[in-house]
């Protein structure tokens, strides 16, 4: 979904003050009910995250970390089965993986007496029953379920859907009888920068060229865009050629500036590819239509359902 | 004298010298007057028309007078200047002295008599024994002698023996001085040919006594005194200079003493301007045009102030002070670049005074005289005896769009023109009208070299209004010859940039010596192409400073590269986006696709877009910088210029050199079959050749650049310092020129050799192997002659006649102004036809304006245009840009391996449907006709329709069948031939394979069924399916019904935080 710069804006603006639950994804659902849900979300998981990037060291002083994780005690003390810590990270409006981050740090450096490393913390996240202290281990594991932003399982998901998408452009790609090189291949080839697809023989899409496709399982803000354009686009361009990006939860139209210069934008897989064989077009376009409409109703379901789920906490 | 003479025997004259030439007949006075005669033939025609070129109005049509080539600017605005403050006889000098070399005019040697002081006269003089020779079958003697007798009459007011001391001491008292100027110019004349020539001495000795006995006692004293004192400058000045030249073994070819060179003004005028810049020593460089006309005229003007001068000066005195009054607002304003504003503001003022005249042939007034002047000005293009070719094309189109407005009515000029009992004062060229039917008619006359022009321009010519209305016929032949033309400006740098690919085999971890040095590269190749992306971004905004802006990341690249041992990394990519950017025409485009890219981007897709571009063609201050722009780095080019500059990496820069020298030598080694074959390939590696050689030039000679031209012990002391180094230079080009010379391969070496000499500094020219070279290149340049039928084919004369001739007359002047020596592929033409279109677009633009017609010229074209469909053009378009970058990211041996199974397999399907289908066909045709014709009431041509539509139909198979052997050979050729990993590329090979076929077989109607048949075909084959399945792959027909893991996850996710 290709959305204006004043649309983006206006969503964003919706999205500043909510918290990342439940009842405040259905209002911003309800408040945009012509955009796609899963852009929404997106869009809402991008901001949510720079808002907690400027807020986070706010929490990490010593001070406050003390603060914290003595009233942890207390109250854990006091209510040993409650979720008290998923309540105070809604309290102090932090992300509540990142609060049992803080927390769990601040615990583990009482028992082993130093700085834990992060190996340990990690394992310990993701894996809640090797916390020696049972009921820390309940409360973090609380809160990593609970987070739709952060958290290992939240980086799970990310990943699988980044692989997903992965997976289902080189699908399609075979379905178009598109012969291409994916990113593996070309590390074993001893390529020094991989975007996700070479195409072998490239193809035009909208009259440009494409030598190659990135996929991005996100919604393509100015700040994503920026980043991906510095650290991957534009290394793509400078060693393939010009190339495609599919940011399959839609991105800020007026970022697709730079057709002209090789860097194609979409949010869905291309329906008019044209080959270097002319019938490979002429024949398929007959099919085209159809097919498309599967393929898009797959990515929907995947768009849709899947961060919906993710955020019914 | 130009009405009086008999043209033919003028024309007759001055091929008669080239003639002679070759016969070696000696005969100083055609020679010499020869010399004489087109320099003031030329100037005649710019002064003629000056008053309509710098009096237009200020209309785009009137743009091209003010940005004019350097060497004519300078020459009007000295003209002008000369006129407000000299008497008419120096003012016409000092405009001969620009545009021609200050040598003949100037020069009080043997020749300035004619043309020097009183050109007017001189002329006459001049063209007696033309006249003369009409009348008597055996016109040398009598001609000589009655042209004596004439000059002594000239000789008389010209210089009169008291007169004649005093202008000798001057010229004596300037050489003590040490490089007088006039000297100067005339011993760099002299030396110029001194060079060449070892039999100088005796002809101009010869020329000495010609002089003597034409003009009388005084003059005999004079000549014979003035001659003496050049040999003896030679020897003392130039003959270090020279003798390497002369001795130099030069090629058979053209060691031959041609004594047709000598007398040509040709010869006359590129001796010295190369040595202004390549031969002479300080004194004679510094020597500025305005001081050496000043100085000229003033010692010429002291010394013949006799009676005769006094009238014509006191008569050219009236009609500048006429033409000054006229001339002085518009002059003003035509020195400025031209802004818009400006020219609203003019067009404004220009409304208000009188609408502009529109050209009728009606009022062409001297059509006779005028046609003399053609006939004479078309010989001397014709004969290569002008300095340039292209110049003088320049010049016609600039008649051809002149615009002028009556200051005065007619009757005034009429009462003028008459009044005017001098020939040569007569208005010829003052009003519009006769300008037009002059550029015309000399248009007509050189059609074989217009033919020659782009498309584009031709078509401009073609749709100007004037042509049509001076000449249907010439319209119509240029519009033929826009269909027949193939000739294509190279477009300007695209907008859009390839990067160099990513190539596995030299770009991996394997190929760096530490994984460090492999990480910098990547970043390196980053940082570039950032650099680059923002050079292309910002370099135009105002204000924006290269070294400001890219410098610091630029210096950090080097820092980065000398620290990792990446440099010979970091040349190979930098040369490769060079080419990438710079090369010019895509090598594999077909012409007619890019003939029609090329219109389209004249014309624009619709006409907002194309008035746009007209009009940025307008507001560009050098919207027209003449057909010699000097040497610069247009478009991407400067980027990498720049990046040259700022970086000032000794170790870059030894790589790079390395690396074009190699790649030039390479180039210059291609062996090129027949030039109709391998027209794209030649086109490409010339091109190519022609980049890298510039950039060689630039980086050699970098380190001895100077901003000004160091003074004369500078000089010398670098010279014999830069002699002395025991290394070679980068290239020895001497080698590589005689090398050229000796197989014949001139046309390939010279154009890449000027680029790199193009460069040179200032002392560079002073050096042995450059003079040698230069010398060597002056000698070819002379000896090419468009309109002889030699063994060298007429595009490639024009090639380097081109080249050649913007060699010489941009070393000439120093300016560094812009270059866009926008140079063809294989017709090289355009050349500076780019200028012409510039001129032509802006006229057209100019005079739409001014009928306040909106674009009605182009409107009907476009539309035209639109009909042929776009989409199947931009079709067309996609699928060369399709294959293009296909091939841009494989190895280029892909390429060359795919062509040439495509061209085998091609041909072989050829002869194989020849063989067998064809030749059944026709066996039954024949049959069918024979049946046909015994039947009783037949009708042979309706038979011969009928069978032809049938045969046709059966020859559909043939190319079903032709593709099915394409099919089925090529990929085994490709399979063999080709690394197993590049299977997808069989089925390119196919198309590309059936594209020739398609080429050879079929005509361009059947082609297009043909080809979606073909298509048709490869698509139930299928391509062969890439074997690169991974484990993730879904099997075939999944409809992705199994819910995906990430779907999975959450509702785990969900489940767990539910149950909590």
């Amino acid at each position: 979904m290709r959305l204006s710069r004043a649309e983006y804006k206006e969503i964003v603006r919706w999205t500043d003050h909510l918290r990342p639950t439940r009842q405040c994804m259905k209002m911003l659902k309800d408040r945009f009910p012509h955009h796609s849900q899963s852009t929404l979300l997106s869009i809402f998981s991008l901001e949510y995250q720079k808002r907690i990037k400027r807020t986070i060291s706010m929490h990490r002083s010593p001070a406050d970390v003390e603060r914290y994780f003595q009233r942890y005690l207390s109250e854990a003390e006091a209510r040993p089965t409650a979720p008290v810590l998923l309540e105070l990270a809604n309290e102090m409006d932090l992300s509540p993986a990142l609060m049992a981050r803080i927390i769990l740090d601040r615990f583990l450096q009482d028992v082993d007496g130093g700085i834990p490393s992060k190996t340990v913390l990690n394992s310990m996240l993701k894996e809640p029953s090797l916390i020696p202290d049972q009921i820390l281990a309940n409360n973090i594991y609380q809160c990593t379920i609970n987070d739709c932003c952060y958290g290992p399982l939240v980086d799970c998901i990310k990943h699988a859907i980044g692989q997903e998408h992965e997976v289902l452009l080189r699908d399609k790609l075979k379905e178009q009888n598109l012969s291409f090189l994916d990113e593996n291949q070309l590390r074993t080839m001893g390529y020094d920068k991989t975007p996700d697809i070479i195409l072998e023989v490239p193809v035009a899409v909208e009259g440009h060229i494409v030598h190659w496709i990135e996929s991005k399982a996100s919604f393509g803000d100015d700040h994503s865009h920026r980043t991906y354009l510095n650290e991957q686009f534009w290394s793509y361009w400078n060693r393939f050629g010009p190339g495609l990006v599919i940011y399959w939860y839609g991105f800020i139209g007026e970022l697709d500036c730079q057709r002209d210069r090789g860097i194609l934008l979409k949010d869905c897989f291309p329906t008019d590819i044209v080959t270097l064989c002319h019938a490979t077009q002429q024949e398929r376009t007959p099919e085209a239509p159809k097919e498309d409409k599967e393929w898009k109703k797959g990515i929907r379901r995947v768009a849709d359902e899947k961060p919906g789920k993710k955020l019914n906490v | 004298m130009l009405r009086k003479v008999d043209i033919n025997t003028v024309l007759g004259w001055l091929k008669d010298v080239e003639g002679a030439d070759y016969q070696s007949f000696t005969e100083p006075e055609f020679t010499v007057q020869k010399l004489e005669f087109v320099p003031f033939l030329l100037n005649f025609l710019r002064e003629q028309s000056s008053q309509v070129l710098t009096n237009g109005p200020a209309t785009p049509a009137k743009t091209p007078s003010h940005p004019r080539p350097a060497a004519r600017t300078q020459g009007f605005s000295d003209k002008l200047a000369g006129r407000s403050t000299s008497s008419g006889a120096g003012s016409r000098s000092a405009s001969r002295v620009q545009l021609f070399s200050p040598a003949p005019s100037v020069s009080p040697g043997s020749e300035s008599e004619a043309a020097g002081p009183s050109g007017l006269s001189g002329v006459s003089a001049f063209s007696s024994p033309s006249f003369s020779s009409t009348r008597t079958p055996s016109p040398r003697l009598p001609g000589s002698e009655r042209r004596c007798g004439q000059r002594v009459s000239l000789g008389d007011y010209m210089f009169s023996p008291p007169e004649n001391s005093p202008n000798h001491q001057s010229h004596k008292g300037r050489k003590k001085g040490g490089g007088s100027t006039a000297v100067g110019g005339q011993l760099r004349h002299e030396g110029g040919r001194g060079d060449l020539h070892s039999n100088e001495a005796g002809r101009w000795e010869a020329g000495g006594r010609r002089s003597a006995r034409g003009v009388g006692g005084g003059h005999t004293r004079m000549g014979e005194q003035v001659s003496p004192p050049f040999a003896g400058q030679l020897n003392l000045n130039n003959l270090e200079d020279f003798p390497p030249v002369g001795s130099s073994p030069i090629s058979p070819a053209t060691s031959k003493p041609s004594r047709r060179i000598n007398p040509t003004p040709v010869s006359g005028d590129r001796p010295h301007s190369k040595p202004k810049t390549c031969f002479t020593s300080t004194p004679f460089q510094k020597a500025s045009s305005p001081l050496l006309e000043t100085e000229a005229s003033d010692g010429l003007m002291t010394a013949g102030s006799s009676m005769r001068l006094k009238e014509e000066r006191e008569l050219l005195k009236r009609e500048k002070t006429k033409r000054a009054q006229q001339v002085a607002s518009p002059l003003l304003s035509a020195l400025d670049p031209c802004t818009p504003t400006k020219t609203g503001a003019r067009t404004g003022s220009k409304v208000t005074s009188d609408m502009p005249t529109s050209p009728e042939p009606s009022k062409v007034t001297f059509s006779s005289e005028l046609d003399v002047l053609v006939e004479l000005y078309c010989t001397c293009i014709s004969e290569n005896l002008v300095p340039n070719i292209f110049l003088e094309l320049f010049f016609v189109m600039q008649l051809l769009t002149s615009w002028a407005h009556h200051t005065h009515d007619n009757e005034e000029q009429k009462s003028l023109c008459a009044a005017n009992t001098e020939v040569l004062e007569r208005c010829y060229l003052r009003q519009v009208h006769n300008c037009v039917y002059f550029a015309v008619k000399v248009l007509e006359n050189q059609f074989q070299l217009i033919a020659h022009l782009d498309k584009c321009t031709l078509r401009l010519l073609a749709e100007n209004e004037r042509v049509a209305c001076f000449s249907p016929d010439l319209r119509d032949r240029l519009t033929q010859a826009q269909d027949r033309s193939t000739a294509k400006l190279s477009p300007s740098a695209s907008t859009f940039i390839h990067s160099v690919p990513f190539q596995p085999a030299t770009d991996n971890r394997s190929n760096f010596f530490s994984d460090k040095a492999f990480h910098t590269f990547k970043k390196q190749r980053d940082v570039f192409y950032e650099v680059l992306r923002e050079w292309e971004d910002l370099h135009k905004e105002p204000g924006w400073s290269f070294d400001a802006a890219l410098g610091g990341r630029i210096r950090g690249i080097m820092s980065q590269l000398t620290s990792a041992g990446n440099h010979s990394h970091f040349a190979r990519l930098f040369l490769k986006q060079l080419v990438q950017v710079c090369k010019g025409p895509r090598p594999s485009s077909s012409s007619v696709d890019a003939a029609d890219a090329d219109l389209l981007g004249m014309l624009g897709a619709d006409s907002l877009g194309r008035l746009k571009r007209l009009e940025e063609r307008l507001i560009q201050p050098h919207g027209v910088v003449g057909p010699c722009p000097p040497p610069s780095f247009p478009g991407h080019q400067e980027f990498f210029r720049d990046f040259i500059q700022t970086a000032s990496c000794c170790q870059l820069n030894q790589h790079l050199q390395d690396s074009l020298c190699q790649q030039l030598l390479q180039l210059d080694e291609v062996s090129i079959l027949s030039p109709a074959d391998e027209k794209q390939r030649f086109s490409s590696v010339l091109l190519l050749a022609r980049l890298l050689a510039k950039f060689l030039g630039f980086i050699s000679f970098f380190p001895y650049q100077t901003s000004g031209r160091p003074s004369r012990d500078i000089q010398e002391t670098s010279v014999a310092l830069r002699s002395k180094v025991t290394s070679l230079p980068v290239l020895d080009v001497c080698a590589v020129l005689n090398n050229s010379i000796r197989r014949k391969r001139t046309i390939l070496t010279v154009p890449w050799l000027v680029e790199f000499l193009s460069m040179l500094d200032f002392i560079g020219p002073l050096l042995l192997c450059y003079r040698t070279t230069l010398g060597s290149l002056l000698l070819l340049y002379r000896k090419l002659q468009l309109n002889r039928s030699e063994e060298m084919c007429y595009l490639n004369k024009l090639l380097l006649v081109s080249v050649l001739g913007w060699l010489f007359q941009v070393r000439r002047d120093t300016r560094m102004v812009q270059l866009k020596l926008g140079i063809n592929a294989l017709c090289l033409v355009s050349v500076c036809s780019g200028e012409f279109r510039k001129l032509l677009a802006a006229f057209v633009s100019g005079s739409t304006a001014r009928s306040g017609g909106i674009i009605r010229k182009i409107t009907p074209t476009s539309a035209e245009l639109k009909d042929t469909p776009t989409a199947m053009r931009s079709q067309q378009k996609l699928q060369v840009d399709l294959e293009q970058a296909f091939f841009h990211n494989q190895p280029p041996s892909l390429r060359r391996t795919v062509e040439f199974v495509a061209e085998r397999v091609g041909s072989n399907a050829v002869k194989h449907m020849k063989a067998t289908l064809v030749r059944e066909l026709v066996e039954r045709g024949e049959k069918m006709l024979r049946d046909g014709l015994e039947s009783p009431n037949s009708n042979a041509s309706m038979l011969n329709e009928s069978i032809c539509a049938r045969l046709c139909e059966a020859g559909l198979e043939a190319l079903a069948k032709a593709t099915k052997y394409c099919d089925e050979k090529s990929p085994e050729a490709i399979r063999v031939l080709l690394p197993d990993e590049t299977t997808p590329t069989v089925k390119l090979s196919w198309g590309h394979a059936s594209k020739m076929t398609l080429c050879l077989l079929c005509e361009a109607l059947v082609r297009r069924e043909w080809r979606s048949k073909y298509d048709r075909v490869i698509k139930v084959l299928g391509s062969p399916k890439q074997g690169s399945e991974r484990v993730m792959c879904c099997p075939p027909h999944c409809k992705h019904n199994s819910p995906l893991p990430s779907d999975i996850l959450i509702e785990i996710k969900v489940h767990f935080s539910c149950c909590n």
